[in-house]
């Protein structure tokens, strides 16, 4: 494969179609910035498929931060064979709880009349991408044991010395080409974030937590006191 | 005292004919575009009946509006917690198939058939998928059908009645039915607001009117079900959720809304409320059973001259509290105390109050086999008329029916009163007598008669002026403004870079 396209150029890419991009996005066509949400239209598969889905994505990526901002500490703690084994399960349910998900929405979408007109390009490149990812998340963790280690001794460098600035490929250039397509389809999903519905975990409503519930808006307010 | 003003309205329920003008006003002016089809900002039900979305009254199973907690408040299905933990699937969402599936006709057929041996036909096609259908349901299928099984035997607000009450209400004969025609409330403890984790749902300050920015709707959906006249409607093609604007560029431009303007009936009233803001809280968080008096205690009276100085304080313009004088919401709801929240229960603290139907016309046919108004016999009947007070009550009043009698009461010594003075086939003496009991003057009811049977537009709409026209005059500090806004432009004219 060719490392410094994919190893080096992509990731700078997509980091910078994502700042750019979502930026515009949000700025200049905040209209359509949205989760698009299709529940309105059919609801029953929509629970069985969305919420083992996000719940598990959610899951999946706290556990990737984790890896790349404390690998001393999962390594740590891997060093007990139970908890190592704890750990690679569970991380390995909740692909798999994704993967039962992303299938059950896609084959939804196919079987409902009414979301074919909902449904765009973007999406089903959206499924595409997501499918492959975890796909290839899953096999990772099933044939090149145990990810989590390995995870931070190779990976957590490799994306570290692409934050410095200073790409370190030899490592990930020799990696299985299944883990490979896993980086790189990482690198488009991200880099592909402001064209997609992605956009709206980026507007997830944190203020929510703290703001009053009435909002009230004054074209000017006179007051006199 | 923090002094605001709020738009409100008044739909007076005897006038209402149920001829759906103000639906197709309004649907012609908002919602007649794709993926907002099956919207009806306005619609007009039959009660009793299920209405639209079907069963929407029924907040067990769609959870909207607030509940009491201890001294506060809680959204019943949303909220912080519940909210955002229901965001990837939202189990109280109604969907599509809750209010209808849209569709249209193949009229093209009509004209592009070829020629054969048939009539070509124009089959129905939904407006969604594109594909023949055949219709199920529609927003006004329930339409005059007040004593049908599906629809009327149905209505949520019959869980108060005993069977036998149930019973006598749907006999053929004693079949009783009225139009309830319903905008969103524009509510002064809007739950819909409340609910919205992006913020993009908002109460302007000067009028009260309820919007969601459509820039900032995210699709979470969670103004769906806290809005339990389920006022707020979810675009399926843009991904975004959409309400009544109560016409606001009309109301800006001094016209009143587009159904009000249309009524047919004469039945709609709109015009300005102070109220007291500080005591929002206390009052929607009330025991039910103060809910209806305790709101209606919030409006101020606009010729107090208290109110009217602390009004002012507030930054409330002259125009607007000479406008809220003359409102004819403040006669109905608080002169006269004739109109009605509906569903205070809900406590989102409604801007549309509704004059009760006086359900039947008071009559009876006599000997000779003519209509004959039947006076004082009727009177005496009050408290048992062919409508349950307690369904009215369910509607209006959280289940109070003492509140509902003497609307009812009131509503009828004006129709005693008038019958006196033009045909005069009453005793003054029955009159007077029903009046004191009413509590009602002569001239009240005159009034009241007056404004219900012969207001003129200007009357009937009391339109408080923008001031968008004079926003930078009405300012004190106009120097900070000079020279500070361009031409045309909202914003500092910024000199580009
Ligand atoms: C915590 C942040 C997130 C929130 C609040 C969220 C919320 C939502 C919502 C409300 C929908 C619409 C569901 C409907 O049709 O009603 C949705 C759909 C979707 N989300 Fe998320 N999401 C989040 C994170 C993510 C992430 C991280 C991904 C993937 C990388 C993702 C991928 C998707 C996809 C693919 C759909 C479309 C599902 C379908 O209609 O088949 N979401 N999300
Ligand atoms: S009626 Fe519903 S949509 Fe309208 S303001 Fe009240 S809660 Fe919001
Ligand atoms: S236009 Fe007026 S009279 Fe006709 S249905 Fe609507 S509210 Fe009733």
């Amino acid at each position: 494969m060719n490392g410094v396209f994919f190893f080096i150029v992509l990731p700078y890419l997509a980091t910078l179609s994502l700042l750019l991009g979502s930026i515009y996005r949000y700025r200049f066509s905040g209209y359509q910035v949205s989760s698009l949400s299709s529940q309105f239209l059919e609801s029953k598969q929509l629970y069985f498929g969305s919420r083992p889905f996000h719940w598990g994505l959610i899951f999946l990526f706290f556990g990737h931060l984790a890896a790349f901002l404390t690998p001393r500490a999962v390594l740590a703690w891997n060093q007990v064979p139970l908890r190592l084994y704890i750990l690679e399960f569970t991380a390995f349910a909740f692909g798999f709880i994704v993967l039962a998900g992303l299938i059950l929405l896609i084959l939804r979408r196919i079987k409902t009349k009414r979301l074919r007109v909902v449904t765009t390009w973007m999406d089903i490149f959206v499924y595409i991408i997501l499918l492959t990812q975890v796909v290839t998340g899953l096999w990772t963790a099933f044939f090149f044991r145990w990810g989590s280690s390995w995870f931070a001794l190779v990976l957590t460098p490799y994306l570290r010395s692409v934050f410095k600035l200073n790409p370190e490929i030899a490592a990930v250039s020799q990696l299985p080409v299944a883990v490979q397509i896993h980086i790189i389809s990482a690198f488009i999903l991200i880099g592909m974030i402001p064209f997609t519905r992605f956009m709206h975990f980026l507007v997830y409503p944190f203020t929510y937590l703290w703001r009053p519930y009435q909002q009230v808006i004054w074209n000017y307010r006179n007051t006199k006191n | 005292m923090d002094i605001r003003s709020q738009i409100s309205m008044v739909f007076h329920l005897d006038k209402c004919i149920g001829c759906h003008t103000c639906s197709i006003a309004c649907k012609n002016t908002w919602t007649d575009r794709k993926g907002a089809e099956y919207m009806w900002w306005n619609n007009v039900e039959t009660k009793p009946g299920t209405g639209y979305p079907g069963k929407w009254e029924d907040q067990e199973a769609y959870k909207g509006g607030w509940e009491k907690n201890g001294d506060s408040l809680k959204l019943k299905g949303v909220g912080k917690v519940k909210g955002l933990k229901k965001m990837f699937h939202n189990t109280h969402m109604p969907t599509m198939d809750n209010y209808y599936e849209p569709w249209t006709y193949q009229y093209e057929k009509l004209f592009d058939s070829p020629e054969g041996d048939d009539q070509p036909t124009a089959e129905p096609v939904s407006l969604v998928t594109g594909e023949k259908m055949t219709p199920k349901a529609g927003p006004n299928w329930d339409d005059d059908l007040g004593g049908s099984p599906e629809y009327a035997r149905n209505d949520v607000n019959l869980k108060d009645l005993s069977p036998a009450e149930r019973e006598t209400m749907f006999q053929l004969e004693r079949m009783v039915m009225f139009y309830l025609p319903r905008i969103c409330n524009h509510c002064l403890n809007p739950a819909c607001v409340a609910a919205c984790p992006s913020g993009a749902i908002y109460k302007r300050g000067e009028d009260g009117i309820v919007l969601v920015n459509q820039e900032r709707c995210r699709a979470w959906r969670m103004c769906v079900t806290a809005c339990p006249y389920k006022k707020v409607y979810f675009n399926w093609h843009t991904g975004k959720s959409e309400k009544c604007i109560l016409c606001y560029p009309r109301l800006e431009t001094g016209q009143a809304p587009a159904c009000m303007h249309s009524c047919v009936g004469r039945i709609r009233y709109l015009g300005v409320m102070l109220y007291d803001a500080d005591r929002l809280k206390e009052v929607a968080s009330c025991d039910e059973k103060d809910l209806v008096k305790k709101q209606l205690d919030l409006y101020l009276d606009p010729n107090d001259p208290e109110v009217i100085a602390a009004a002012k304080t507030c930054g409330i313009p002259d125009s607007t509290i000479e406008a809220a004088q003359k409102s004819p919401v403040w006669k109905y709801v608080k002169e006269w105390g004739v109109a009605l929240p509906l569903h205070p229960e809900f406590r989102t603290l409604p801007s549309l109050f509704y004059v009760m139907p006086l359900l039947p016309a008071m009559a009876q046919i006599n000997d000779d086999n003519n209509y004959h108004n039947v006076g004082s016999a009727l009177w005496d009947d009050m408290d048992n008329p062919r409508l349950p007070l307690k369904y009215l009550a369910s509607l209006f009043s959280a289940g109070d029916t003492t509140i509902i009698g003497n609307i009812l009461k009131k509503l009828m010594s004006v129709r005693q009163y008038r019958r006196a003075v033009t045909v005069g086939d009453i005793s003054w003496d029955d009159v007077d007598k029903i009046m004191l009991e009413s509590g009602l003057t002569p001239d009240v009811a005159e009034d009241i008669y007056r404004l219900t049977s012969l207001a003129r537009l200007e009357e009937r709409f009391v339109i408080p002026p923008a001031h968008r026209e004079e926003a930078i005059e009405m300012m004190e500090e106009t120097h900070i403004h000079k020279g500070s806004t361009g031409f045309g432009f909202m914003k500092k004219p910024k000199r580009g870079l």
